[in-house]
């Protein structure tokens, strides 16, 4: 057995640190270590409410509009504000501009290059992948940057600017669309779509949306030369290196739901083990055993958390706290979503072989398709010169709770004010569940159980299965620890 | 002086401490050209960039060990968020992954070796967000702790071509403020007279966030916003510091088309030191006897209050009225018809 510590990683959106028992060739055990620690919470506290709005989404530059729909959701809860229709249908659009970006982001920036790697070199289809993902040259990165910059436009229009936009409100938006611009994002959204059919997926979003089961996936795929479109790369590269069995990890999967009317979500929440099953927010803990967080007691519902780091805790090992479900460790991200909304192909993969590297990629392009098209729905829905906020004072003695899904999973934030102020401000990120550290029953997070069995080549000092099974996560490591 | 651009290429180091990543992500926004061609352009080659590079592990920690060492050039170090110097001076709150070394020790070997050190965002630059509260992860700038010149790397220092460190403050920044400032240091064309008083590229920190925002017309009448949506000016009401803050947002947009005041939204002087502790709410104007305690730049306070009370009695119906509305409820030429 070898202790093997693998850092920094890269492309992971903030730091982060590996440790690998290796044995016979394969990951036998590991820690996952968040190496930063900021203290969002700690200065979250006894500021005035309104301002989580210009703190939380500075937590984050990948998923700051996920930070403020949170903050903003946890105060209309705490406000008992609704919103007009016009703010969800352009809080949604926002959104869903952030998630699309962050998962054409992950894919060609984050995911695809490790193909390229010299390791790679003596495999077929290797020529082609490395000139088209390799990290900075190759040809898809200024193709992506700039169908990803024309996308962005509908924050320039909608939220102001991105990251860190003030135009998401508890209740509604700040910014009323006039009606050449609502035309402007329909054009915006259709030029995107056009990027997605031609270069993505080389087929129509309605060709991509009616796959539904792993053989019809696979007739797509056998109808098609592997070099047909990004798509269908990467599938066959799926195919070629067995990406379906890495990196698995608990099976259970969360969803907390998301875009449209709370009860009328586009994509569902729930939980998910090879069925439905009933989901309890309430039910959620933070477990703080492994951590570098002082600790007394038993693990604690966010309302109650507390965050007091300490870097010479004796069985810390990350600043990442521990959450759990009642008690047991959940996997979130597009793969969660789309299983947990019912989307058949998403759970025809799953049934096989629960989350791993290949599904959890299908799901996040996958689910690309799904939410382009349904912008352009609530782009048309827009009725420019009705309102797009409400406004509320916020009560004295109060407490919120805002959920939502962020493009690599669920987020919530739980907010307590007294006396006008935040008295307590607890945040779980994506990547706090998927990225935890064992718990008090020594139980791994995901990405610890998910990277037992990686296979290590022999004479690798990163492995390369590592790197596949960290980043197919679409970890968000500033997210993780706040 | 700057060192001439001679043709050579330059090559960039890219790190991340105590941030958020969002002046990167901001940075991949850069339109006309995409990112990669205006690097390109400026003749510069990424040795390292944590979300865009190969390398990852051992292979960037052997880079960093060549250029500590000397047997690498190091032309341009860009730091993105704070140096992490807390709990108690040790640095433990971000120990370089890998590395069992605080990224603070690194950072300041690094840029020892460096002959320009670029403090990206206000993180970076001042502290920052991550200094807010009561600063619980020790954060600082690089050359600044807030308006106290300084900061982590110390009052003296220069890196090796000769300039402080080069402070291009924003949260996040502009993708344009970051790829011009880094093509006009290859070009040979940055100097010390291109900076300001506190180290910001001049070419956009000497503009007011107030220059081209399309609520000129209620500023001048003082038709005010008093909630979000409204369309009227934020200054009275609504926390806007676009008359004070150092930036062209409002003449060189976001995202194509966009600013904070376009959005509907207060400029929270984000180029400042300090601007993450106001003082007061965000988004709520503080008063002394109903006139705004921050007036515009360089404007008198008396010749402030006698303008706008004049203005205000001045006020087309127009301008009063849509200032409070969330779309246009009386069109340009209503008001000369009511007189007529």
């Amino acid at each position: 057995m070898s202790r093997r510590i693998v850092g920094p990683f890269n492309r992971v959106e903030g730091d982060l640190e590996v440790h690998l028992d290796i044995q016979d060739g394969e990951v036998r055990d590991a820690w996952v270590v968040s190496p930063l620690y900021r203290g969002f919470e700690q200065i979250l506290h006894g500021k005035e409410p309104a301002d989580a709005l210009v703190y939380t989404p500075r937590i984050c530059g990948i998923c700051s509009v996920s930070q403020s729909m949170a903050t903003a959701a946890a105060l209309a809860d705490a406000q008992g504000v609704e919103m007009p229709p016009n703010g969800r249908l352009a809080l949604d659009l926002i959104l869903a501009n952030e998630n699309i970006a962050d998962h054409l982001t992950h894919f060609y920036l984050f995911f695809m290059p490790d193909f390229a790697r010299e390791v790679y070199r003596g495999e077929p289809w290797y020529e082609d992948i490395a000139t088209r993902f390799r990290a900075v040259t190759g040809s898809a990165g200024r193709q992506m940057l700039a169908a990803r910059a024309d996308w962005m436009h509908i924050m320039g229009i909608l939220a102001g600017k991105w990251p860190h936009s003030l135009a998401i409100q508890p209740g509604g938006s700040s910014r009323p669309l006039e009606a050449q611009e609502q035309a402007r994002v329909l054009s915006i959204v259709f030029a995107f779509r056009r990027f997605l059919e031609e270069t993505l997926f080389g087929d129509s979003l309605d060709n991509v949306l009616a796959i539904d089961s792993r053989a019809a996936l696979d007739a797509w795929l056998d109808a098609r030369a592997p070099e047909h479109s990004d798509f269908t790369r990467f599938l066959h590269l799926a195919r070629n290196l067995d990406l379906g069995t890495l990196g698995r990890a608990s099976n259970l999967f969360m969803s907390y739901g998301v875009y449209g009317e709370p009860g009328r979500l586009l994509f569902r929440r729930g939980l998910w083990r090879d069925g439905e099953l009933p989901f309890d927010p309430q039910r959620i803990t933070e477990d703080h055993s492994h951590s570098w967080m002082a600790h007394g007691g038993a693990p604690r519902h966010p309302f109650e958390g507390v965050t007091v780091p300490d870097p010479d805790l004796q069985d810390g090992y990350t600043w990442c706290k521990a959450p759990r479900l009642d008690g047991e460790v959940v996997e979130v991200g597009a793969l969660a979503r789309q299983l947990v909304d019912g989307a058949p192909l998403i759970r025809d993969l799953a049934a096989g072989d629960g989350g791993n590297v290949r599904n959890r990629v299908v799901a996040r392009l996958f689910e690309m398709a799904r939410v382009v098209d349904a912008m352009e729905g609530w782009a048309r829905a827009l009725r420019p010169r009705d309102p797009f906020c409400e406004q509320r004072e916020i009560p004295q003695e109060t407490q919120g709770c805002g959920l939502t899904e962020a493009a690599r999973g669920s987020l919530g934030h739980w907010l307590r004010i007294r006396n006008g102020r935040i008295l307590n401000y607890q945040i779980i990120a994506p990547t706090t569940w998927n990225f935890s550290p064992r718990d008090a029953s020594g139980v791994p997070g995901s990405l610890e159980q998910a990277l037992v069995g990686a296979p290590v080549r022999k004479g690798e000092k990163d492995p390369v299965s590592v790197q596949h099974i960290v980043r197919s996560f679409d970890p968000c490591m500033v997210c993780t620890v706040h | 002086m700057p060192e001439r651009g001679n043709g050579e290429r330059m090559n960039l180091l890219w790190l991340q401490s105590g941030g958020c990543g969002g002046c990167t992500l901001s940075m991949l926004c850069a339109e006309s050209p995409d990112l990669y061609t205006a690097l390109d352009a400026a003749g510069i080659d990424l040795l390292w960039h944590p979300s865009l590079s190969e390398a990852s592990g051992i292979e960037l920690r052997e880079v960093l060990e060549d250029i500590v060492g000397g047997k690498l050039r190091l032309d341009l170090l860009c730091l993105e968020g704070s140096v992490v110097t807390g709990p108690n001076d040790t640095g433990r709150f971000h120990m370089l992954a890998g590395t069992g070394r605080p990224m603070m020790d690194w950072i300041a070997d690094l840029s020892a070796r460096a002959r320009y050190v670029i403090a990206v965002g206000t993180c970076a630059t001042y502290g920052g967000i991550t200094a807010a509260g009561d600063n619980p992860s020790g954060a600082r700038g690089l050359q600044y702790d807030g308006r106290s010149h300084g900061g982590f790397l110390g009052p003296a220092f220069r890196g090796g071509a000769g300039l402080p460190v080069v402070n291009i403050a924003g949260c996040p920044t502009h993708p344009n403020w970051v790829t011009e400032t880094l093509q006009q240091i290859s070009l040979g064309l940055f100097g010390e007279a291109e900076m300001d008083e506190l180290g910001r590229p001049r070419g956009y920190a000497d503009h007011l966030v107030h220059h081209g925002c399309t609520r000129n017309e209620y500023y001048e009448y003082k038709a005010s916003a008093e909630k979000p949506s409204d369309l009227g000016c934020m200054m009275e009401n609504m926390g806007c510091l676009g008359t004070q803050a150092h930036a062209d947002c409002n003449t060189r947009l976001w995202n194509g088309e966009g600013s904070c005041l376009r959005g509907g939204y207060a400029c929270v002087n984000c180029t400042a030191p300090g601007f993450e502790e106001p003082g007061h709410q965000f988004t709520r104007t503080p008063k002394v006897a109903g006139i705004p305690v921050g007036l515009p730049t360089d404007m008198p306070k008396a010749w402030f209050v006698a303008l706008a009370s004049l203005s205000k009695a001045a006020t087309p119906k127009r301008l009063k009225k849509n200032a409070v509305s969330d779309h246009i409820v009386v069109p340009l030429g209503s008001d000369r018809k009511e007189r007529e």
